[in-house]
């Protein structure tokens, strides 16, 4: 049959061999296919397979709970027609595939590069790229970055401007590129860990989460029932600290300072609770292989149950001030709206998703670890601006507030980490996770001898840049900082 | 407005006294790591096959880089002996990159405080631009913690500015990616002379858990670097600490 897939499920492996291959035309209209479906493309990398190089492309089916693998025979030309014009989600990881494997999309409607590895020394970014430049009367170009104003990691923002209005920003990353992907293929054991650790610093549960699905699913570990809670309840933590850091880095950004100052405290107290659990505040140290490293005692449990409470007044104190003030409402409403046709084409994921209406949360969709078990609800807004993805998080914070109130008491007893064997041979793994910030994905392949062949790792940050770019599209250059607050996208998660 | 004053007061005042009365942090923080060589069984290198960097080596005595230590639980984990103790010390900063190096005769890090010209410019006022270099953002998270209430940065005479020709000196953070090996290079000489330079956090030192990559430069050689502070990322108490020190406004 032509087109055909086989599926796997988030946080479980499938044999490489058991994959159809097509030819690539096939493969491409298949693949297009599943993408009108419904589908959301989640990976597309190259393997070695019997009759040559295969390039992988894994679609999420949201609807089904499972993800789609369709494996196309690439052959010695390291070519075939792009399918970013049909589908412009496809766009950053064809641009990957093409920088990082030298395998090139043919017709792709923007082929420039996503983050300049192999850049030679002394060499910097856009190195030879010229920037899209729009030309008119009146039309001028705003250059910022990579050194920004502010303890902020490095990125281009190129605007063309019409007086004050954005006609178009082009976002150029790179700057954070360190070569993870490889260290994560190649390196032992610990490094591997720590690599993950270090991919996006604020969403280190959810990177290391799925590093260690990932690991799980390739060696065929049975990971206890205390372990899958443990790191649910470590990402909840992580989510409510972003997302009380990000209300209150929002409410900095149009001025309004009392809410300002208690979401940046609270947010302390929340990676505080994390460093209680492990010794480390934004969570490193916890997820390895097999399970967590530290269990959670009763004196941090009730600790925490005492806590929540407080928090919960405190937000909603800060909550309160913030939604309940017209001055602020005036600067979020109507502001960097992301239209939910754009976002779908697009692929955006996350809060940025469904602020703009689009239904997807990876907890829900695709759940694994103790999500299975346990549900937390959809928060969604359909007006796709500042507004909307301001207070998806703060509704997204009373769920998980309500999640650690209801499970905390009642953890699953027994131990919290297994013995890892090794990794298999010719396995394929991946794993989303609902980070805070949105889904997380790695994946990754084995060889014949059970060595990592291929290592690949989406950020939700790897869709929504884009988003942020089209949202500032007719919108005024001064909102540029809230809007991309409201945003507030990884670039080392972007770069790796 | 009255609901704003209400929840100012219910909010309370949150900045906390440093140095802190006592160590605030819990018991499972990472910390200072103290070794025992004693402890060490003949011919044992559990530890150094464990850390994730080859920040522990075991051929000449047992010795730890902090400039190459992620402080994570692997070497303490990986030792049956507890040769490798791991403490809740926060103050892990050196003025020099030799005194990270910690054995059997050297066993904690220290700075030595700015003296004459440079103490008298920057001990009561230093304005400083962090230089974010490929990391992950971690350290950044943490420093921007140093301007929230709770650590209230303001209170000592230390701000971070956005413009390095308005700024004493730099804060890098990151191993430096060869893609921002320019921008740091610019940055670092737009500052005025003189000028202070401080590294934080494992990839700045060392370049952490990305040490090797062909993607990373380092921090250049012929930049001369005044602090070091150690951690992945360092805590803000650390953080804190080291610069205090260096100001020569914290001693002991």
């Amino acid at each position: 049959m032509s087109g055909a897939f086989t599926t796997l499920t988030s946080g479980a492996g499938a044999a490489l061999g058991g994959v159809p291959v097509s030819p690539m035309g096939e493969f491409c209209q298949a693949v297009l296919r599943e993408g009108a479906a419904g589908g959301r493309l989640i990976g597309l990398f190259p393997v070695d397979g019997a009759g040559g190089l295969v390039l992988l492309a894994l679609v999420a089916q949201d609807a089904a709970g499972t993800v789609a693998l369709f494996g196309g025979a690439l052959g010695a030309e390291r070519a075939y027609p792009s399918l970013t014009s049909d589908w412009p989600q496809a766009q950053a990881f064809e641009r990957d595939l093409w920088e990082h494997h030298g395998i090139t999309p043919e017709g792709h409607p923007w082929l420039k590069p996503l983050c300049f590895p192999g850049l030679p020394p002394g060499q910097s970014i856009p190195a030879g790229y010229r920037y899209f430049a729009a030309a008119g009367e009146e039309v001028h170009e705003v250059a910022v970055g990579p050194v920004h104003a502010g303890i902020i990691e490095p990125g281009h923002f190129r605007f063309q401007c019409h007086g004050e209005e954005v006609l178009h920003l082009e976002i150029q990353l790179g700057f954070q590129h360190r070569g993870a992907e490889r260290i994560l293929r190649e390196a032992g054991e610990a490094r591997r860990l720590t690599t993950a650790e270090s991919i996006a610093g604020d969403s280190v549960v959810a990177h290391t989460t799925a590093f260690a699905q990932v690991e799980e699913a390739l060696a065929g570990a049975a990971v206890p029932a205390r372990a899958h809670a443990l790191r649910a309840v470590a990402l909840e933590l992580e989510r409510l600290a972003n997302h009380a850091g990000d209300l209150g880095a929002l409410a900095g950004d149009v001025g309004y300072l009392p809410s300002a100052s208690f979401f940046g405290r609270l947010r302390g107290d929340i990676l505080n609770l994390t460093q209680g659990l492990c010794g480390n505040r934004f969570g490193r140290g916890l997820v390895a292989p097999g399970g967590v490293r530290f269990d959670a005692g009763p004196a941090w449990i009730d600790g925490t149950l005492a806590a929540l409470p407080v928090l919960k007044r405190d937000m909603e104190d800060a909550a309160k001030l913030l939604f309940g003030s017209a001055s602020v409402q005036g600067r979020f409403e109507g502001t960097g709206v992301l239209y939910r046709d754009t976002a779908e084409l697009l692929g955006v994921v996350g809060p940025a998703a469904r602020a703009s209406g689009c239904r997807r949360d990876v907890r829900q969709d695709h759940p694994s670890g103790f999500f299975r078990f346990a549900q937390v609800p959809l928060q969604m807004l359909s007006s796709g601006d500042v507004y909307a993805r301001a207070m998806v998080r703060w509704l997204e914070v009373q769920q998980s507030l309500r999640f650690l109130e209801e499970h905390l008491p009642s953890l699953p007893s027994g131990p919290v980490r297994a013995e890892m064997g090794s990794m298999q041979p010719g396995r394929i793994a991946a794993a989303m996770v609902e980070g805070w910030r949105g889904e997380t994905v790695h994946a990754a392949a084995t060889g014949p001898a059970g060595d990592v062949s291929v290592y690949k790792v989406a950020d939700p940050s790897l869709h929504n840049w884009m988003g942020l770019a089209m949202a500032m599209r007719g919108g005024a250059i001064s909102d540029f900082p809230l809007c991309n607050k409201s945003f507030n996208l990884s670039y080392a998660g972007h770069d790796r | 407005m009255i609901n704003l004053l209400k929840t100012r007061l219910r909010q309370g005042y949150r900045t906390q006294a440093f140095p802190p009365p006592s160590n605030p942090l819990p018991e499972r923080f990472r910390g200072l790591p103290v070794l025992h060589p004693a402890r060490c069984p003949e011919g044992c290198r559990a530890c150094a096959d464990a850390c994730p960097t080859g920040a522990i080596s075991t051929d000449e005595g047992l010795r730890l880089d902090l400039g190459r230590c992620l402080f994570c639980p692997a070497c303490a984990e990986a030792c049956p002996e507890g040769a490798v103790e791991v403490t809740r010390a926060y103050g892990l900063a050196s003025a020099s990159r030799e005194g990270l190096i910690l054995s059997g005769e050297h066993l904690r890090p220290k700075v030595e405080a700015l003296q004459g010209e440079m103490k008298r410019l920057f001990g009561r006022s230093l304005k400083l631009r962090q230089v974010s270099a490929g990391g992950c953002s971690g350290c950044e998270a943490d420093l921007n913690v140093l301007g929230t209430v709770g650590f209230d940065l303001g209170r000592f005479g230390i701000q971070f500015v956005a413009s390095p020709r308005h700024a004493d000196g730099i804060v890098v953070t990151g191993p430096v990616t060869r893609a921002m090996a320019g921008a740091l290079r610019s940055t670092y000489e737009a500052v005025p002379a003189p000028k202070l330079v401080i590294l934080s956090g494992a990839c700045a030192l060392s370049g952490g858990t990305f040490t090797g990559s062909p993607a990373v430069a380092g921090v250049p050689d012929d930049v001369p670097v005044d602090l070091y502070i150690p951690g992945c990322p360092p805590h803000p108490l650390t953080v804190l600490d080291g610069l205090l020190r260096l100001l020569g406004r914290l001693k002991g």
